[in-house]
């Protein structure tokens, strides 16, 4: 099997570690070898994040690099248009219509753009963006934003419901476990 | 048992099942992990030390007393611990002693690029550098046995991609090293001249032997390709990639022991191709060795010594085919990293800007009052420069600047190397003012205890410096204490001390709004009617505050309820 390369990608201090580690979890016990790329420090302070997963029979590079990701889960709009370039000419982006302006956008010295995706979508690249803050919200938490994105990009992937359930139960702690599954379950079903 | 590990993690492991004794580390990005992970098991000692250069000589002791020991560092830190390493190549060791260094290509958290391998050569001490998790778990293991066989410390190098990279490892179990028998041995541990004269050659020849053992050893590895046009000679994650981008079509000597390097393997692997390649990142340690084999090799031209590499870079450089993008180019704006929604040090900087001091800055969060708006700092050098820099600057340009001129550094960095430069101030006498920003945790490397926080690196209470009296102790007369919530305090603290014609501390206390231990308050509100547009909060930088439709809105899943904001405000728009 050919190697699958995923982006996550979002702002410092989103969940994004979480996310990714429930993704390594769950492709570990569906047996396949896998490297996850993480980012740790100064870049967690608010700065732009990104995680890299990869998975196949045998991973050497744990990165991805431009034109290489056949998924990108983005946590924010610009974030997505960011590392737009590291999608494949056939990748699927999956994106959270939420907003975080970044500092030079809250001093004045750069404007949040109007329609980011929109510009994307209309270059040809595949975008599913929904709003994930809702139904976090809805699940218990807004920091369960990253949990239900991953609910939505399970679809696109070809693994059991009941598979992604039994590694939220294993990456999670037990007092998160009800609420991180019924985010996935919001975000699956939206 | 197959997990899948960080490799930081790994090492942790590899270290721990090598039969580990005792750990002593500072915490440095990317290195941090290895000794928090150490630290989950009850059956050894593991401690955060104030420096690096403690840390190494605490596990030095420890190596003296028979037991295996480690310590761990980023880059940087290793050059804080350069004292006790040159001179532990002389000494040796009892227990077998492992030092895990950890390099920032890249730099993601860092303020340089050093390359670490060149402490293995000055040093004189053999050096391993794993290329994922499964290595590292390896290498590791086995590096307490090496550390013994040659009786030498044992460098392990990680670097970012590695010690922050999960893969599979294949878990095996401890095994129980007993503390060895300590006998008195002053030729070999008291490094005076006429001591040290008769272990120098003893280096020598240790080096000679593990050279020797490298042309045949589990951590040098080749793979022959069915042809032999093209021979590189990788390590680390650059091995990774060139696996990714050649597959089999290339030979490859993979070096899993930087230092000392294989003559014989690297010569005969010369001779089985036609073309040679080094690929590794920062600095052409291993190509220089080639080359001085007078062996013709490609590498800098092709692999810049600046920055990470990726599989990308290894296509580009052999001409092969590049993924294509449907979208080349993001052109949106930054985003940089930042100080949270009600950082204590927020305030502090705001003050510091708004008067316009200048300022020597330190390692830590507050490296952050560097970005804009408050673009409050002037420098950051290395840990603890921010006070022994201050003295210098006060000392070059006197009252004038005494007067304008301060240095912030955090209760950690402080406890580090902050402390001597105090007492040169005090010693050497400037009017300098000193802002401890104390935030009760050692922040950037995500919250580790420190000898000021009362707690140690279990979490248990421990001895807890007063800073106020440690401050008194190293002779400056002028200690106070100010909330950096309350930015009348703050400007008031700076103004007096600052005209004070002695030497002053001012401890900004307050802890980092990320702890669990600091509850949130409820999020502020702006009325839109009252807010006036004037910007003035704006000024803070403060990511829960934006402007929208032109009145400024507070990001209430942000806001913390610092209230910094609100004292800004002529308008009283910012309320409860």
């Amino acid at each position: 099997m050919k190697t699958t390369s995923i982006m996550i990608v979002g702002v410092g201090g989103q969940g994004s570690l979480l996310a990714s580690k429930l993704l390594g979890q769950l492709l570990v016990d569906e047996g396949y070898d896998v490297k996850v790329s993480e980012v740790h420090g100064m870049s967690q302070r608010g700065g732009s994040v990104v995680t890299y997963v990869r998975y196949g029979d045998k991973v050497y590079s744990p990165i991805v690099t431009e034109g290489e990701a056949d998924y990108i889960i983005s946590f924010e709009k610009l974030e997505a248009a960011r590392y737009a370039a590291f999608l494949k000419t056939d990748g699927q982006m999956v994106v959270n219509t939420q907003e975080i302006d970044p500092m030079p956008v809250i001093i004045g010295a750069a404007t949040y753009p109007t329609d980011v995706l929109g510009e994307l979508k209309a270059k040809g690249l595949k975008i599913d963006d929904f709003d994930a803050l809702t139904p976090a919200v809805e699940a218990g938490s807004s920091k369960a934003v990253n949990i239900v994105l991953m609910g939505r990009f399970a679809k696109y992937v070809n693994i059991p419901y009941e598979r992604w359930i039994a590694a939220i139960e294993k990456a999670v702690k037990p007092k998160f476990v009800e609420m991180n599954k019924r985010a996935f379950e919001l975000g699956y079903h939206s | 048992m197959k997990k899948l590990l960080i490799g930081n993690q790994a090492v942790a492991m590899g270290l721990y099942h090598g039969g580990l004794g005792l750990a002593s580390s500072y915490p440095g990005t990317p290195s941090t992990e290895i000794t928090e992970f150490l630290a989950m098991n009850d059956d050894i000692h593991t401690e955060w030390a104030p420096n690096e250069k403690v840390a190494m000589e605490v596990a030095f002791g420890a190596s003296l007393a028979g037991m295996r020991s480690t310590c761990a560092m980023k880059h940087v830190g290793l050059n804080v611990a350069a004292d006790p390493l040159f001179t532990l190549s002389y000494t040796g060791v009892n227990g077998g002693l492992v030092i895990c260094v950890a390099d920032d290509p890249a730099m993601h958290s860092s303020q340089n690029e050093q390359d670490s391998r060149h402490y293995a050569i000055a040093s004189k001490v053999p050096m391993l550098e794993p290329a994922d998790s499964a290595e590292a778990y390896a290498f590791a293991k086995s590096a307490f046995e090496l550390s013994e066989k040659y009786d030498t410390p044992v460098l392990l190098r990680m670097c970012t991609r590695i010690a922050h990279s999960q893969s599979i490892v294949e878990l095996g179990q401890r095994e129980e090293a007993p503390v060895k028998d300590y006998v008195k041995n002053p030729g070999k541990y008291i490094m005076m001249p006429g001591n040290a004269k008769q272990r120098h050659p003893v280096v020598e020849d240790r080096t000679a032997a593990l050279a020797e053992m490298a042309n045949n050893c589990m951590y040098n590895t080749v793979e022959m390709a069915q042809d032999n046009e093209i021979g590189i000679i990788t390590s680390g994650c650059s091995y990774l990639y060139v696996k990714e981008v050649m597959g089999d079509k290339a030979s490859i000597l993979k070096i899993g022991m930087p230092h000392p390097l294989p003559e014989k393997l690297i010569q005969d692997f010369a001779t089985k191709v036609k073309k040679l390649y080094v690929i590794e990142e920062l600095d052409p340690v291993i190509e220089n060795y080639v080359r001085s084999l007078g062996i013709q090799v490609t590498g800098k031209e092709l692999f810049s010594p600046i920055g990470e590499f990726s599989q990308l870079t290894i296509a580009k450089a052999f001409g092969l085919e590049i993924p294509a993008s449907i979208c080349a180019d993001s052109a949106v704006p930054g985003r940089p990293p930042m100080m949270c929604a009600g950082c204590p040090h927020r305030g502090m900087f705001y003050t510091l800007a708004k008067n316009k001091i200048t300022v020597l800055g330190d390692i830590g969060c507050y490296t952050l009052g560097a970005v804009p708006p408050l673009s409050a700092l002037d420098s950051t050098l290395c840990m603890g420069a921010s006070i022994s820099g201050l003295h210098g600057f006060n000392m070059a340009r006197g009252e004038e600047a005494e007067g304008k001129t301060v240095a912030v550094i955090g209760d950690s960095t402080f406890m580090h190397s902050g402390m001597t430069g105090l007492v040169n101030v005090a010693y050497n006498a400037t009017n300098s003012t000193v802002i401890i920003l104390d935030n009760s945790i050692t922040g950037m490397t995500g919250h580790q205890q420190n000898p000021t926080t009362g707690y140690n690196i279990k979490g248990d209470p421990a001895a807890k410096v007063d800073l106020e009296a440690l401050c008194r102790a190293l002779g400056i007369g002028r200690v106070r204490v100010v909330d950096p919530y309350d930015l009348k305090a703050c400007e008031t603290a700076i103004k007096e001390e600052l005209a004070a014609k002695e030497p002053s501390v001012i401890i900004s206390r307050r802890p980092c709004v990320l702890l669990k231990s600091v509850k949130a308050k409820p999020a502020l509100v702006i009325t839109p009617d009252k807010c006036k547009s004037c910007k003035r909060c704006m000024g803070l930088g403060c990511p829960a505050i934006s402007m929208h439709d032109g009145k400024a809105r507070i990001d209430a899943t942000l806001c913390v309820g610092c209230g910094v904001c609100k004292q800004l405000c002529a308008f009283d728009a910012i309320n409860e």
